[in-house]
């Protein structure tokens, strides 16, 4: 009797033990996702917390999350509703935060979307166009590693304070690497696409715009992506020293006031901010070039 | 007699690249292609069968001599000459259907009429319903039938292949050999195939021309007479398979004395 119920069981348990209940075996993955996600931030606060509550750590230096997160009210009124250069704290409130971190998210998808275009541009020009490579190439491989940052006191010489300068710090974080990798990726298109596209009759305007743009996008999106730290780097110095509103400029401002609380709070937000920002691209890249597996496109 | 589809006339080809030895792939090499003819090319590696296939479809410049298509000297690529390459060589980011409709796309063919003619086609080579699908998500050999549908919705005068098959395992390959004669009687196009394989080129050949090795020279242009589909086990195909690995096995050898030599 025993053993006829061993063998009855198993084939009715196995199906159970592979699709684990309800949820599907992508949903699971999400929620496992998410689950570590929780533990990993969860623990580096507990240790923060832990380092606060055994006093290895001045709560005025390094305010463990629940000091910096309890004020929040009196946090916000730091934060300004309108985009005025240098006004001091009006108002606040979530309205007040939120325009904030809108304003600067716009001038890091201002800086990368204008520095992805032109970069594309630029590199595709010069990768046709002998003459133009002969006479720009050196200039360009100068400039190339000079850091953005060091073009602050240039971009506040041109553009004066205000917008343009953080916008175009972050142009340029991405715009000499979308430049110099736009010529390589055109040379390793796989030369029977463009054969494909000679037979059937295609001009070399329509062999670049069908052919070689979409073999190239998914790998300079990549480019773009792996600059978007980068450009949330330089957006906060930029607002910090040269635009005089934005997360930058609360930052520097907290540091100049010593005020801890603020700092952690508005770091905070921009770790958030950047992490949804690479999570928004992921989607595009995903919805728009998917012919480029996850897999391929990393992680 | 009717006018060839492709007269080669005394061809050279000499690969020049910068800081390189220049190359002679190919000389004094003259064919005639005859409209609807199945024409295999067969020779050892390097000896320029894909270089005459480039040079036919217009894609590279003949060095020496001239490559006439319909009386008219070739000058630049036709999608009236079809090329179809060992890799599929699908556009990744386009659907199998868009795919086969690229070329009318850049004949600025009407959509709803493009849609219609590559449907029709796709239906043909047995990938009806796979319209939607992306390349990566269809099998080796269905992508290569995908290639062929694309070239075949340009109606091609000439259809080229480079080594089609050579990336199939053997089973698919078989079943690509039938597929391919099928669409040859269907479209009434030449056809000029590129293969290292002796049972290919006897399975499916009207006629066989045999390379030297390089610089390609035509060895032996051998007509293969016997009705499809043409059985392995057949006395004559034994001989045909005997004739063309001694063809070969000299020129190979040739090859790589030549080799030695350098
Ligand atoms: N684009 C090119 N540039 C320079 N040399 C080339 C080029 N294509 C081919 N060659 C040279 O021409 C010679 C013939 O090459 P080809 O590819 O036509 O031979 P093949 O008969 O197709 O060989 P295989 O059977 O290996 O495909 C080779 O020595 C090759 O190096
Ligand atoms: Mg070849």
């Amino acid at each position: 009797m025993p053993s006829k119920s061993m063998t009855a069981e198993p084939p009715a348990a196995a199906p159970v033990i592979h699709t684990g209940g309800i949820l599907t075996k992508k949903a699971r993955e999400r929620l496992a996702k998410l689950g570590w996600g929780i533990v990993s931030i969860g623990l580096f606060a507990l240790i923060w917390e832990a380092l606060w509550y055994f006093e290895m750590v001045n709560p005025l230096l390094l305010p463990p999350p629940h000091l910096f997160l309890q004020d929040i009210p009196g946090t916000l009124k730091f934060f300004d509703r309108s985009n005025r250069i240098g006004h001091i704290a009006s108002g606040g409130g979530v309205i007040a935060l939120l325009t904030t971190m809108g304003w600067t998210t716009f001038r890091v998808f201002t800086g990368l979307a204008l520095g992805f275009i032109c970069g594309v541009g630029l590199g595709a020009a010069l990768y046709y166009f002998r003459m133009l490579r002969n006479v720009l190439m050196p200039t360009i491989l100068l400039l190339a590693p000079i850091s953005p940052v060091a073009w602050l006191p240039v971009a506040i010489f041109v553009f004066g304070i205000g917008d343009v300068p953080a916008i175009f710090l972050v142009f340029i974080t991405v715009f000499f690497a979308i430049v110099l990798s736009t010529g390589a990726q055109i040379s390793s298109v796989p030369i029977n696409y463009i054969h494909v596209a000679r037979i059937m009759g295609a001009t070399q305007r329509q062999t670049f715009w069908r052919v070689i743009l979409p073999a190239i996008l998914p790998s300079l999106f990549m480019t773009l992506r792996l600059n978007l730290f980068g450009a949330w780097m330089v957006v906060l110095i930029a607002e910090a020293v040269g635009v005089g509103t934005g997360l930058g400029q609360i930052t520097s401002m907290a540091r100049a006031t010593f005020n801890a609380k603020l700092v952690f709070f508005t770091m905070g937000i921009v770790g958030a901010l950047g992490f949804l920002t690479d999570w928004g691209l992921r989607q595009v890249q995903r919805k728009m070039l998917w012919w480029v597996a996850p897999a391929k496109g990393g992680f | 007699m009717a006018r060839p589809a492709v007269s080669i006339r005394n061809v050279g080809k000499t690969w020049e690249v910068e800081g390189r030895r220049p190359v002679r792939a190919i000389d004094g090499l003259t064919i005639d292609i005859e409209p609807g003819e199945f024409v295999v090319l067969l020779g050892p590696s390097g000896c320029g069968k894909s270089s005459l296939l480039y040079m036919i479809a217009g894609l590279e410049d003949v060095s020496d001599g001239v490559i006439e298509c319909d009386g008219l000297p070739i000058t630049a690529p036709s999608a009236e000459r079809g090329l179809i390459f060992q890799e599929a060589s699908l556009f990744p980011w386009l659907t199998i259907l868009d795919n086969v409709a690229f070329g009318l796309a850049i004949q600025a063919e009407q959509p709803e009429r493009r849609r219609e003619i590559a449907t029709e086609i796709l239906r043909r080579v047995g990938l009806g319903d796979m319209l939607d699908k992306k390349p990566d998500e269809l099998s080796g050999g269905m992508r290569q039938r995908a290639a062929c549908a694309r070239a075949l919705a340009m109606k091609p005068k000439v259809l080229m292949m480079d080594e089609p098959f050579a990336a199939l395992d053997v089973q698919t390959r078989a079943k690509m050999q039938d597929f391919l004669l099928q669409i040859w009687r269907d479209s009434r196009a030449s056809i000029i195939l590129v293969t290292h394989s002796i049972d290919e080129a006897i399975s499916l050949a009207d006629r066989v021309v045999v390379f030297t090795a390089r610089p390609g020279q035509v060895k032996e242009i051998v007509p293969i007479d016997m009705p499809r589909p043409r059985n392995p086990r057949d006395p004559r195909y034994h001989a045909y398979r005997d004739h063309f690995t001694e063809l070969l096995a000299a020129e190979v050898d040739r090859a790589f004395a030549e080799q030695e030599v350098r």
